[in-house]
């Protein structure tokens, strides 16, 4: 990860790039500023109940999938005493939580949903204005021919071996480039919302199919953090890239155009 | 009847509309929740406003099968009457003592406000009213979930009981603990609305809000105020205080 190409120096770069669209730049560090409110903010409710399930329920008296040791919150035993509901033994149980746990979540849930409403915005105008302008079809649309097996592999080992052509302010964008955009915009960030509304009880009242496609309250939200966690690789890997090809000056085709 | 009062919500959210348009910035009439200039109210009320315009009133909220019950844990106030609780209620948790110690023989539901029969129920008065048993799910603001089955009177009949205006535009719950809590017309007569005096077949557990809790269940647990005492039915918004969702630094609807 040492050597990394000079732009001016890359023959095999194309040699100019257009840089990037006013409203493309416009939404990027849009959707930055939410995507880093949303994470902190979702963080925060996470550490609240730090355990994940599948299907509808899931709490502390009930095991889970995967405990996350991002708060001291799970305290089953610190639980009062287990009573059955039913007269069978092995059903479920009621009991009472008897210490005070770390909770946030009056800023927390409401600074998320704020931030959710402000980017689900930007990526309606961005996504718009991206199929209307041939944005999309033209930077971002992968053709199927570059989707042989064979040519992105190549790209990925060009990647690990940093010998990729070096990004130019804007695009086009490379083969591997394109694809991860892409499904960051049109897989990623809408599994976000929909797995988010998921969770949404006066959004599943009446659309209940929701609750069906995910498996149930718990496992959309598992899905919900799994996707982001994904995402967080891409914000690391994205950031990384543009570290190597030049922060300040892909900072500034972002921000100014050129 | 029922179109008239339903008419009355829905010309409130026609009026919202405009400010939803507006980020719901302004939200200074009476009949939306008050922001007092913090961003994240507004954000909260921007998704009210949103949830009444796009989403049916009258959806119902899934309800499982008996075997679907899940463990519940019990939150929050467990027992009012404990003065180390967090929101133990100086005014009213000596009382719930003396009630838990009579197994609720003396204790009465107050219903006042906008009503016109203002009165009290006991708890054998409201068992004989109309009934409603459904196995829903409880999902807090935490992030857990659980199933349980509740069974209890529609707060539509209580209300109705008491002569309910039609220029109602809120239903409060006050508590033996610290909260209180309130919803809109069209969650007070949403149909799953009840006040459940019945868990799993059995008495509502004191830990669960015994006698009386509420049941909203197209909106996060915490709506659903346990251990009520008094229901007020009011013709605008009160923020109910300290005690209160937006007091304490909550949103209020949480519908999601």
């Amino acid at each position: 990860m040492a050597e990394v190409a000079v732009p001016s120096n890359d023959i095999d770069a194309p040699a100019d790039s257009d840089g990037h669209l006013r409203w493309v730049r416009v939404c990027h560090w849009i959707v930055v500023a939410g995507f880093f409110t949303l994470a902190v903010s979702g963080i925060f409710i996470l550490m609240v109940y730090p355990r994940l399930h599948w299907g509808e329920v899931g709490n502390d008296l009930m095991p889970s999938i995967l405990d996350l040791p991002i708060s001291g919150n799970h305290r089953p035993d610190e639980y009062g005493t287990t009573t059955q509901f039913s007269a069978t033994a092995g059903g479920p149980v009621s009991a009472n939580r008897n210490y005070e746990i770390f909770n946030q979540n009056g800023w927390a849930r409401s600074l998320h949903f704020l931030a959710a409403w402000l980017l689900v915005a930007t990526g309606v105008i961005y996504v718009t204005a991206g199929l209307i302008s041939g944005h999309v079809r033209r930077d971002l649309l992968p053709r199927i021919k570059e989707l042989a097996p064979g040519a992105m592999w190549r790209d990925f080992k060009a990647h690990l071996r940093t010998q990729s052509k070096a990004a130019l302010g804007g695009p086009p964008y490379g083969l591997l480039q394109k694809l991860i955009y892409f499904i960051v915009i049109f897989v990623a960030l809408p599994l976000m919302v929909i797995t988010g509304l998921s969770m949404a009880p006066a959004i599943t009242a009446p659309f209940p199919i929701l609750l069906d496609v995910f498996g149930g309250y718990q496992s959309a939200r598992t899905i919900h953090f799994f996707c982001f966690a994904a995402l967080l690789l891409f914000v690391i890997a994205h950031v990384v890239m543009v570290v190597m090809t030049g922060f300040w000056k892909q900072v500034r085709a972002m921000t100014l155009g050129k | 009847m029922t179109d008239k009062r339903i008419s009355i919500p829905r010309r409130t959210f026609i009026r919202g509309m405009g400010a939803s348009a507006g980020v719901a910035v302004a939200g200074c009439s009476k009949t939306d929740p008050p922001t007092y200039g913090n961003l994240l109210r507004m954000g909260d009320n921007l998704t009210y406003k949103t949830h009444r315009l796009l989403l049916p009133e009258h959806s119902l909220a899934r309800e499982y099968d008996y075997s679907d019950i899940s463990s519940v844990p019990a939150i929050g106030t467990t027992n009012p009457a404990d003065s180390n609780q967090l929101l133990f209620n100086p005014e009213h948790g000596q009382a719930y003592e003396h009630l838990l110690a009579g197994t609720f023989a003396d204790w009465r539901l107050t219903v006042e406000g906008n009503v016109a029969k203002p009165g009290t129920f006991t708890l054998a008065d409201l068992k004989r009213m109309t009934s409603r048993t459904q196995i829903t799910r409880h999902t807090c603001e935490e992030g857990w979930s659980a199933i349980a089955q509740w069974t209890g009177v529609p707060l539509r009949a209580v209300l109705e009981a008491c002569g309910m205006q039609q220029d109602a535009k809120f239903v409060e719950f006050h508590s033996y603990d610290a909260i209180a809590d309130s919803v809109d017309m069209i969650d007070a007569l949403h149909p799953q609305t009840i006040l459940a005096y019945g868990m799993n077949g059995r008495d509502l557990p004191t830990g669960h809000g015994a006698p009386l809790r509420l049941r909203v269940e197209r909106q996060l647990g915490y709506k659903s105020v346990k251990f009520i005492r008094k229901i007020v039915v009011a013709n605008d918004f009160g923020d109910l205080g300290k005690g209160g969702p937006i007091g304490a630094g909550w949103a209020w609807y949480v519908g999601m």
